[in-house]
């Protein structure tokens, strides 16, 4: 049953106990950036600790640390204090550590049961899969959690919150002590959520610690004991949830003084470009609608899953809108694929570089040109010459660090790999050019690269469009912020209302006192 | 204006250096020893007139491969391309039976091929189905169409005129097929590697999603690349059944793997993404001379088969096997 809230644990009760799983000092880099700096983490029997960042924080890279996927540079991963070593999921899972990703990894043609057992399925004479133990003990852990799921169901044939259920009752079938939530209500509807927290209450009355990754703050509010945040791959602060205020948190997540580290710009709005009226998707977004004028940075705001990405694909002609109008220079256009989009002047710069933004294995000078080829050449044919001087103009406007031209981009660092691809669409000479996170997984001075580039964009009279999660660079980059939430436009702010508090509000749809 | 000014280079290594340490050497090494190889074999290799023989067997299915290297490259395959021959074939012997004459015959037999291009090229790009699949069912299709057609008799009287495109010869032993295979190959290496449109094939084969994002109208480029193959294929159906002099219903059988072969053995992946045409014709080159100095061994065509398949692993294993050597 429920815990009364007043049972919580106090600070103080937090230092005492011994913690079932722990990281102690631990430190992650990849090429060209540091994702953990010397971070702990401490997980307690009965108890749920919420993890909480802003996205690039570091919170998916200790949960595969956790989990025995990535191997730390330094530092320990110690269970009941003895440092141990993860070399590989199979570890992690030996010692208890069970975790339901953000996007769960199961197998469509196996059946719920073969989902649930895959790799520790009970046995029967010669060794083979004893399918009758599989299905009855499927069905025990599904009534547990309270799913009403055959286990003799294909998986493709339930719905995503049953999908869900099956990753939940997948992880409590080996004996887990430690069970890892990464964003577990993402895809769940309100009723879902509910009977997913009950699930949560359970496993800490059953002693397992449970940690608990969330953006969004009334759930954190509702079932966290401790919390834990990161910033920058940084610990910034830990404690028992009792003891703090949502407020408290969201400063410590934002952190830094925002105006400090991006460039000073002078905004100088001029006519409007583009003017979206009624934008619809059967499923993913509706009824969007802005105008956006040259020379100003328009930000789009919300939690992973608002629909901001699909909405800006569908305007760059990947996906078919079922309604809606898009206008440029006042003339209404038909984008029916990214030829289209870029013929009308909108490029777009998705957040996914490898497979979506560069071709990895061709040099930088042919991703550079790909797009401007129709312009560059003479009647279809390519001229090498001025491609590779086009490539070294928009690649040195952009401080492009590589060996040559010729260098393939999956060579590069991801901050490299970035501006080729802001190099490819700036040489098409765009009117409106949207970056979809534009400095996801790109180190620290590749960002102010970026940043700077993108004012100095603007002040040229370009349009832009910024799709982003990270409140500091939202608050020092716009003009004006779009906040999505659950595929609609939940607000529209500007200058004098736009604080880390309002866009937290309204993308997480917190009710509370809206500053005027 | 120096070159001071330049933070980046062009290039590290010259083209030239890039294409010496490449694939096409190798294989062109490999041409050159079976050329050795076999003129110590036999002492009837070193004739001009039989090596004028010996080009017949490799540039009717070098036209397609030609095409087919660019579908390969772009990430898609067409295995119908001999049962599409075999269609044409037969459309153009129906026709020689109603009395159509030669330009009318080359219409049907181009005719043909893009038709069935077109289909195999809807089927993929339109409905979205992978083109394995599509053309397994269209090689079974097509052929099954001529076989119909055909029964178990064949067509011949084709007219004179039209005989030339197989028997002729443009000047002393260079045949008329010789002249077009190398024509062919030359405006295929311009297509791949000169203009906006092999650019496009490359990125599609690399990064098909990457390229749509950079604003390639993907569907567009394979659809001509399909329209493409089966043209080749008509263009190797008039050039075959003119040197035949008559259409059977076994015309061309497993050309298409033949073909395939060629393609991959030019250094073509079959991921897609990479391969030249020189590469191809290279290795048009070492099948025809692989098979042409076997045949001066009265060599059975089953062991022929053999030496091609293990010639095809062999070369593709070797620069592996080396890596992996090194690599300990």
């Amino acid at each position: 049953m429920l815990k009364d809230p007043d049972t919580r644990p106090s600070a103080d009760g937090m230092a005492d106990e011994v913690a079932v799983l722990a990281l102690e000092g631990i430190t992650k880099t990849f090429p060209g950036v540091k994702a953990l700096s010397n971070v702990s983490l401490r997980l307690f029997p009965g108890k749920v600790t919420a993890l909480i960042g802003e996205n690039g924080a570091g919170k998916s890279t200790v949960v595969k640390i956790l989990t025995g996927i990535y191997q730390p540079d330094g530092g320990h991963v110690c269970v009941n204090g003895q440092p141990t070593r993860f070399p590989a999921p199979q570890a992690a899972a030996d010692h208890g550590v069970t975790a339901i990703h953000q996007e769960t990894v199961l197998f469509d043609e196996l059946s719920v049961a073969e989902n649930i057992f895959l790799g520790h399925a009970p046995r029967g004479a010669f060794g083979l899969i004893d399918r009758k133990a599989m299905a009855a003990q499927s069905s025990d852990i599904l009534g547990s959690i309270g799913a009403r799921i055959d286990p003799g169901h294909k998986l493709k044939d339930l719905g995503i919150a049953n999908k869900h259920l099956v990753a939940i009752a997948r992880a409590l079938s080996i004996d887990a002590r430690v069970v890892i939530m990464d964003e577990p209500t993402a895809a769940l509807s309100h009723k879902e959520i509910e009977e997913l927290y009950e699930l949560v209450e359970s496993l800490k009355a059953q002693g397992k610690a449970v940690l608990f990754i969330s953006h969004k703050f009334d759930e954190i509010f509702r079932i966290a004991d401790n919390y834990t945040v990161f910033r920058d791959g940084q610990l910034i602060g830990e404690g028992a949830i009792a003891d703090v205020t949502e407020a408290d948190l969201v400063k410590m997540m934002v952190g830094r003084d925002v105006s400090q580290i991006f460039p000073a710009r002078d905004s100088d709005p001029g006519e409007t470009v583009l003017r979206v009226t009624g934008y619809s998707h059967p499923t993913e977004f509706e009824d969007i609608g802005f105008d956006l004028r040259t020379g100003e940075i328009l930000g789009f705001y919300g939690l992973v899953g608002a629909g901001r990405s699909e909405f800006m694909q569908a305007l760059f002609g990947i996906t078919k809108p079922s309604a809606g109008r898009v206008e440029v220079d006042g003339k209404t256009v038909q984008i029916k694929s990214p030829a289209d989009a870029v013929e009308t002047g909108i490029v777009y710069v998705p957040e996914d570089r490898g497979s979506q933004g560069a071709i990895l294995d061709l040099p930088i000078f042919q991703n550079v040109t790909l797009p401007s080829l129709g312009r560059l050449s003479a009647r279809g044919f390519l001229k090498l010459a001025q491609e590779f001087e086009l490539a070294r103009e928009y690649t040195e406007r952009l401080d492009l660090r590589a060996a040559s031209l010729d260098t393939h981009v999956g060579n590069l660092s991801g901050g490299n790999q970035q501006k080729v691809v802001i190099a490819k669409w700036l040489a098409t000479r765009p009117k409106v050019i949207i970056l979809d996170e534009p400095t996801k997984g790109v180190d620290i001075g590749s960002k102010a690269a970026v940043h700077a580039f993108m004012a100095e964009l603007a002040a040229q009279g370009l349009a832009v469009i910024m799709v982003s999660s990270e409140i500091p660079e939202v608050l020092g980059m716009s003009d004006r912020v779009i906040v999505m939430r659950e595929g609609r436009i939940a607000a529209e702010l500007s200058k004098p209302d736009l604080t880390p508090e309002t866009l937290v509000r309204h993308a997480a749809g917190i009710e509370g006192p809206t500053p005027c | 204006m120096s070159s001071t000014d330049r933070f980046i280079p062009d290039r590290l290594r010259s083209p030239f250096e890039q294409r010496l340490k490449s694939w096409e050497t190798l294989l062109l090494a490999v041409a050159i020893a079976i050329f050795v190889a076999n003129s110590f074999a036999s002492p009837y290799f070193l004739n001009a007139w039989n090596l004028s023989d010996a080009t017949f067997n490799f540039t009717e299915k070098a036209m397609i491969a030609f095409a087919m290297a660019l579908l390969i490259i772009s990430g898609e395959i067409d295995l119908s391309v001999a049962s599409i021959i075999a269609l044409a074939s037969t459309a153009m012997g129906a026709a020689v039976q109603v009395g159509i004459g030669t330009p009318g015959l080359v219409l049907i037999g181009l005719g043909v091929g893009l038709i069935c291009g077109a289909f195999n090229g809807v089927l993929v790009t339109r409905l979205g189905l992978p083109s394995i699949v599509v053309t397994i069912g269209t090689m079974s299709l097509f052929r099954g169409i001529s076989s119909i057609v055909l029964g178990d008799q064949a067509y011949r009287g084709y007219p004179d005129s039209f005989s030339w495109f197989g028997q002729g010869y443009v000047w002393w032993v260079i045949s008329f097929e010789f002249v077009l295979f190398a024509i062919i190959a030359l405006i295929y290496a311009v297509l791949l590697h000169k203009t906006n449109f092999g650019r496009a094939v490359y990125a599609i084969g690399n990064n098909a999603t990457g390229a749509m994002f950079s604003g390639i109208r993907v569907q567009r480029v394979k659809f001509i690349l399909f329209l493409l193959t089966g043209l080749m294929s008509g263009v190797a159906a008039i050039c075959l059944t003119a040197r035949l002099g008559s259409t059977r219903p076994s015309i061309a059988t497993g050309w298409e793997l033949e073909i395939v072969t060629m393609v991959v053995l030019g250094g073509v992946s079959i991921l897609g993404g990479s391969g030249t045409i020189v590469g191809v014709v290279i290795a048009a080159f070492v099948m025809g001379l692989v098979t042409f100095g076997l045949g001066l061994l009265n060599v059975p065509g089953i062991v022929m088969s053999i030496v091609i398949g293990a010639l095809l692993i062999g070369v593709i294993a070797l620069p592996r096997l080396w890596t992996m050597w090194r690599g300990r």
